[in-house]
């Protein structure tokens, strides 16, 4: 594996990115028609990323394993996206969103990337006011804001609970422009299965066209990877069914280090699972913990429901643990907190997995019709789904996986440690470090995309020549030979379980010893546990049907192999990371009063991961992470 | 058609995790599953595409097929699930259909042309509360074509007059407001949609329920694009 090498350019913080751009090579416009880029996936970061390259002049194909670009996961973000316009005069600059993002990842992140994030978010929101995303505004006509956590001012911009939807389709759209201009050719319902690397260069991309089946090369001078997370490793997240870890997973197995796996971000407001046979998690706003309050029955196995419960039966915990931040703590101190109480058995509903979130006291305090405006329509989405009225009784809320800060390791050019491979949004590690901030997923999908690959993918593409090989070449063949035959190894297994009782399986163990809460005996057993389950999939799966046709269970196998890989790595990094920072939290390592404690000194750095053959351990490189502008301090929310 | 026992369903479950015990139980015999598109999940991505009981998205009204919860029918009953039936959406396999349509109606003009990197400051673009509410409730469409189906002619005008009618309400949109009606109608035809004669079907299977006003906005558009356009003053008419 090339060494990791950051690429951070010299000079101050504020003027590293400018002098970059100016020191970057570039491709003459006429020759850029001449270099194919390869971009996978086609949500806020592949979209952005596409229709950009496009209008630049470069020769795009976008692949995605959707019918339509426009269905890619990003259309379910609900909350906002982060700009530091101060359109508010609240006191925000280009600094404190800076500096906000770098202490809300909890002084895991590159703060070089993270500063460049904050100064390109102002133009994410002019790029999209100009497509004609309708973003909330004030009666004046000026765009509105509203907060969100880990910040103290206004700077998050909506569209209503659809703010993810909205700036899709206006991705989407530019890329809809772009392919009919025919500068971007799309490959609809096609999942990228391998990618190839020649003499040492990622040049192409292995697919299955999963209508016809037909596996398939495509070359370029440069792959660009928009895939997303991985939280569906669990089984059960706020993720899409089909979200995967396959394309960042299989390129990893070719020699792109994969960074801080263990990175986890768990939600602390979702609908409880309700049965064995659930299939996904829904995510109910972070914005309902302003007016809602979180508690729990003082008395363990207490039957009554909840109206019948007196107040001082009634433990809430969030105020009396945190009674400065009280409902409002941060997302993976509410989340360990619901956990604690539920594992002393103290929690509601069936099964013991739920806390209430209770708006009696705020439906009292500013009456029904205003609650019903601030929150009417998460309350309708919650009755749809349980079938309880959240005005009559409180509702029941669970954590739940929610985005994954881990992700292949970029350089600042947002390049692997393969050469001309790029990762883009969720895929990457960069920017957000062990803890996300709300509303900043938006912002760095469409700033990776829009602003950040498109200017430096150049530098790379200027170094190349454009198109020297063809799909003869060995290392071409080889890869779609062995995609061709893992293909027919799953469908060859006929055993008696199905891909999804491994997923499930799969999913209760990392949820078990790598979710909320790890320590170091639940870590070694999961380290047991997997390749075990590993090795009953590989002999016992059951895939039906063929590998010529429209085949879901195929698709879904594929995916569950390599979470069943991806898995083990998770648990590796997490037992490694003698710490607790961010979206880890590893039981030995906490205060006196249960808060997480770093251990800055061992472990203020990226673990990057080198895949080393089939069932032997990966190793492990360091990036160490250096805190020249904002100073490393413990977390405090009391 | 295929008739499947589907047994230990609970009220709780959503229509598409009975459909995920079915096929668990086909997959556990060694049967292929029953294909169809589902994703978010959440009512938003606009995958699931079902008609159930011989109506798009089932019975509850402003649901997508994922949102709909198996309490809205009574234990024992013989549901029948199809896919959306209409030229345009040729099928694929079992439930899944191909709506690659919807995005060529796109690409022929349901955009506005604003290349990275050329916007000026987002303030400076005032639009009133109401214009943006308004263009936000025509955006919401999640393209999952259920207006379609609904509609006994086939017709994709709620689709295209949701998109025309968001772009044309913005000052952004403007510039291209005439070609934009021109082109995305002339496209519906292309793909062999069906005509508009306002049945009014597809505002009542829409899950995001978007009203037919759009279409009233749509072919006010297109009428005048359509005069002004043998006098080639296109970009002029407003």
């Amino acid at each position: 594996m090339r060494p990791l090498e950051s690429r951070v350019p010299s000079g101050p913080i504020e003027q590293k990115w400018d002098k970059h751009r100016f020191e970057m090579k570039l491709v003459n416009p006429a020759n850029k028609r001449k270099y194919t880029v390869l971009v996978v996936g086609s949500g806020l970061a592949g979209a952005s990323a596409a229709a950009t390259l496009s209008e630049l002049g470069y020769n795009v194909k976008c692949f995605f394993f959707h019918d339509s670009p426009r269905r890619a996961h990003s259309i379910a973000a609900q909350g906002g996206i982060n700009a530091a316009k101060n359109y508010r005069n609240d006191g925000d600059s280009i600094y404190r969103l800076f500096y906000d993002t770098v202490k809300g990842g909890d002084f895991r992140s590159r703060e070089a990337n993270v500063y460049r994030l904050a100064q390109v978010s102002v133009e994410i929101i002019d790029q999209c006011v100009a497509q004609g995303v309708p973003f909330a505004r004030e009666y004046g006509g000026l765009l509105a804001n509203r907060s969100f956590g880990g910040a103290q001012v206004s700077r998050t911009f909506y569209a209503r609970g659809q703010t993810g939807q909205q700036l899709l389709l206006g991705a989407y759209q530019q890329l809809e422009k772009e392919i009919g201009r025919g500068g971007v050719t799309v490959y609809p319902r096609t999942e990228m299965l391998d990618l190839i690397v020649v003499d040492g260069q990622a040049r192409g991309i292995v697919t299955r066209d999963t209508v016809s089946g037909r596996i398939s090369s495509h070359l370029g001078d440069a792959v660009v990877l928009g895939t997303g997370g991985y939280g569906n490793v669990f089984y059960l997240s706020t993720n899409a069914k089909g979200s995967n870890a396959t394309a960042i997973w299989r390129a990893h197995k070719r020699g792109a280090a994969f960074a801080n796996p263990c990175y986890t971000q768990i939600h602390p407001t979702c609908i409880p699972v309700s049965g064995e046979y659930q299939s996904k998690l829904t995510l109910m706003s972070e914005s309902l913990r302003n007016d809602g309050r979180v508690w729990v029955p003082r008395q363990k196995g207490d039957q009554r429901r909840p109206e019948q419960i007196p107040e001082n039966e009634r433990d809430y915990y969030l105020e009396r643990k945190y009674p400065s931040f009280g409902n409002l703590a941060p997302r993976d101190i509410a989340s360990r907190a619901a956990k604690e109480a539920c594992d002393q058995g103290l929690g509601v509903g069936e099964g013991g997995l739920g806390v209430y979130l209770d708006f009696a006291d705020a439906i009292k305090r500013l009456g029904e019709q205003t609650i019903r405006e601030r929150y009417g329509n998460l309350f309708q989405m919650y009755q749809r789904i349980t079938d309880e009225n959240p005005f009559v009784g409180p509702m029941r809320i669970y954590p739940a996986v929610h985005y994954t800060m881990g992700g292949l390791w970029v350089d600042y050019n947002l390049m692997s440690t393969i050469p001309g491979l790029h990762v883009i949004g969720e895929a990457n590690f960069s920017d957000h470090g062990a803890n996300r901030l709300g509303a900043s997923a938006l912002m760095q999908g469409l700033a990776d995309g829009y602003f950040v690959l498109p200017a430096t993918i150049g530098d790379y593409l200027a170094s190349s020549k454009p198109g020297r090989i063809d799909t003869d070449h060995p290392d071409v063949r080889q890869a779609e030979t062995e995609v061709t035959e893992s293909t027919s190894k799953l469908l060859g297994i006929k055993g008696k379980r199905t891909v999804d009782s491994f997923h499930r399986e799969l999913g209760k163990i990392m949820w078990d010893h790598c979710g909320m809460a790890r320590n170091a005996a639940g870590l070694q057993r999961a380290l047991q546990l997997i390749p075990e389950l590993r090795a009953e999939f590989w002999s016992n799966v059951n895939v039906p049907g063929s590998h010529a046709e429209l085949n879901q269970a195929l698709e879904k196998a594929g995916r569950v192999a390599d979470f069943l890989e991806l898995g083990e790595l998770m648990c590796a990094d997490a037992l490694h990371r003698e710490e607790s920072c961010g979206g880890h939290f590893r039981e030995e390592y906490q205060t006196g009063d249960g808060e997480a404690l770093r251990n800055d000194e061992l472990f203020a750095y990226a673990a990057a991961w080198e895949y080393c053959g089939a069932n032997q351990p990966e190793r492990m490189h360091r990036e160490p992470l250096g805190f020249e502008y904002v100073q490393l301090a413990q977390r405090s929310y009391k | 058609m295929v008739e499947y026992d589907a047994g230990d369903i609970g009220p709780d479950m959503s229509f598409l995790e009975m459909l995920d015990v079915v096929n668990e139980r086909l997959m556990e015999r060694g049967e292929v599953p029953i294909a169809f598109d589902h994703d978010c999940r959440e009512g938003i991505c606009g995958s699931c595409s079902l008609m159930i009981n011989g109506v798009a998205h089932g019975p509850e009204r402003g649901t997508a097929t994922c949102q709909l919860h198996m309490r809205s029918f009574a234990d024992g009953d013989t549901i029948s699930v199809e896919p959306w039936r209409a030229r345009a959406f040729p099928i694929v396999k079992d439930l899944v259909v191909d709506r690659g349509a919807f995005d060529r109606i796109i690409q022929a003009g349901g955009y506005i042309t604003a290349p990275t990197g050329s916007a000026r400051d987002a303030n400076t673009i005032l639009i009133s509360k109401d214009t943006v509410d308004t263009a936000m409730d025509a955006a919401q469409c999640i393209a999952c074509g259920a207006c379609v189906a609904a509609c006994p002619n086939g017709s994709a005008s709620l689709f295209t007059a949701s998109k025309i009618t968001h772009l044309s309400l913005l000052p952004q949109g403007q510039p291209e407001r005439y070609g934009r009606a021109l082109r995305m109608v002339a496209q519906m035809d292309i793909e062999h949609f069906g005509g508009c004669t306002l049945y009014g079907e597809c505002q009542e299977a829409c899950p995001k329920e978007i009203s037919i006003d759009t279409i009233t906005r749509m072919n006010r558009d297109f009428l005048r694009a359509t005069l002004s356009q043998g006098h080639g003053a296109i970009a002029r008419a407003e």
